[in-house]
């Protein structure tokens, strides 16, 4: 589903992602764990083109995106984002932050669109914020509502940048709950975590990153119970 | 006893203060219009000077760069004498295209700021929804930075006010014309003068002060 070869990306001289190889299956959940600058932020933000590689090839359900003929905004439509810092539209309420983009990207039909924001209201448990604004919301409630956000788009694959980074610890729980529910509802995500035990929990395979490159891989169990590489014995000694 | 009869003959006789009203009408109606006409012009060259295209960029560029580096007054007399030479069209909407221009490359940068002021993360969300770069910037950039620059666009418009006195190279219309029209009647020029600048203090003292409530609210607004 996610094919990545080559990976590499530059930031004037300094260079983050020193080629990686990794392919994502349908269906996989993929935690990506390691120190910060590590680049594994700047490893997803790559997956949909937030960040354009210096050198590599992305493919996407056998669709190369890192080819300049490619239709981005198409693959974008297949790929929910969900931030560390939320990035609702404060100037919306909490219904049209949703409906907005099912609207003006794939023109649905005003009344479609909102039902559709209230099932997914209702499923990230925040079906009485619907004519909120933003502001008026928890860090915790604004991040399930960027993922209600993100999936009304009906994406085939989530990528997580962080997103319990930015919270208070009491939220971070109903965060994980709504990702875990997605989980087993069986989307494909790529995580950017330091919840270690939402990887552990959660994940069918971990990344370790450190230095630009993917030090070590595995089952949570392999990684976080009998890790091989020495960087990732080290960092997990002092996380975990 | 000198000043009531210089006042009398400046205001009162003929109704001469329908004048000075006609002016301060005039006056408005060019600044509120040019500050219209400059919004659409800014929007357009910001857009233009944040654009990847380097032909938009150079354009609006040169565009800004050679209003702010001549006088208004000339910019003025170039588009009446010039180019509006052979058209015939009201003085007042002359006034309101050469201000519009003029004020459109001040507006420009303001309206540059405000899209700059909008966070990163606002466009990324948009563009990570499969939103286009248009589409982003109308529906999610604009509406924020239009909040952000809304007290600086007050601000350009008292300024035009008091820049569209300069229409009076051109033209009787406006509020200074009001006052010559009488100078030229009772060769008394301090009276109309001083009155006519006591109006543009008044108008532009009581526009400043809804605009200051204006943002204050909006302030308030965006606590919550």
């Amino acid at each position: 589903m996610i094919e990545v070869k080559g990976l590499k990306k530059h930031f004037g001289d300094l260079e983050v992602l020193k080629g990686i190889d990794e392919h994502i299956k349908k269906g996989e959940k993929v935690a990506i764990i390691g120190p910060s600058g590590s680049g594994k932020s700047t490893f997803l933000r790559c997956l949909n083109l937030l960040e354009v590689p210096t050198d590599g090839d992305i493919f996407i359900e056998g669709v190369c995106i890192t080819d300049k003929e490619t239709d981005v905004n198409k693959i974008r439509e297949k790929m929910g984002m969900v931030f560390q810092q939320f990035n609702l539209f404060p100037h919306l309420n909490i219904i049209e932050n949703i409906t907005l983009a099912p609207i003006k990207v794939k023109k649905m039909p005003k009344p479609e669109a909102e039902k559709l924001a209230r099932e997914l209201l209702e499923r990230v448990g925040l079906a009485d914020k619907e004519t909120a604004y933003p502001a008026q919301l928890s860090g915790g409630q604004q991040q399930r509502i960027a993922i209600a956000r993100a999936l009304a788009m009906k994406p085939d694959i989530m990528l997580f940048d962080e997103p319990t980074s930015a919270l208070d610890p009491e939220m971070v729980g109903e965060v994980l709950a709504v990702m875990k529910d997605l989980a087993d509802a069986g989307m494909t995500m790529v995580v950017v975590t330091h919840e270690m035990g939402f990887a552990r929990e959660v994940a069918s395979r971990v990344l370790f990153m450190d230095e630009g490159i993917v030090q070590e891989e595995g089952l949570p169990s392999e990684i976080f119970t009998n890790p091989k590489n020495e960087r990732t014995k080290s960092f997990l000694s002092k996380v975990l | 006893m000198e000043l009531i009869e210089k006042l009398n003959a400046t205001f009162i006789v003929d109704g001469r203060w329908q004048w000075f009203l006609s002016g301060l009408g005039y006056t408005l109606l060019i600044s509120f219009f040019a500050v219209l006409l400059g919004l659409a012009i800014g929007v357009v060259m910001a857009l233009g000077r944040l654009s990847k295209s380097k032909i938009l960029r150079t354009v609006s560029g040169i565009y800004i760069d050679i209003i702010r580096g001549t006088p208004t007054m000339v910019q003025l007399l170039i588009i009446y004498y010039i180019i509006f030479a052979q058209v015939p069209i009201a003085k007042w909407i002359v006034g309101v295209i050469a201000f519009g221009i003029n004020s459109g490359a001040y507006i420009a940068e303001i309206v540059r700021g405000g899209i700059l002021s909008v966070n990163i993360g606002q466009t990324e969300a948009g563009r990570s929804l499969g939103m286009t770069h248009a589409q982003t910037m109308r529906s999610i950039i604009l509406p924020q930075a239009a909040k952000n620059i809304l007290p600086a666009l007050g601000n350009e418009f008292v300024v035009l006010i008091k820049e569209t006195a300069v229409i009076g190279m051109v033209s009787n219309i406006d509020l200074v014309g009001a006052a010559r029209k009488v100078q030229s009647l009772t060769y008394d020029f301090a009276v109309p003068l001083i009155s006519v600048g006591v109006i543009y203090y008044v108008v532009i003292k009581i526009i400043s002060i809804m605009l200051a409530k204006l943002e204050e609210r909006m302030r308030k607004s965006d606590k919550r």
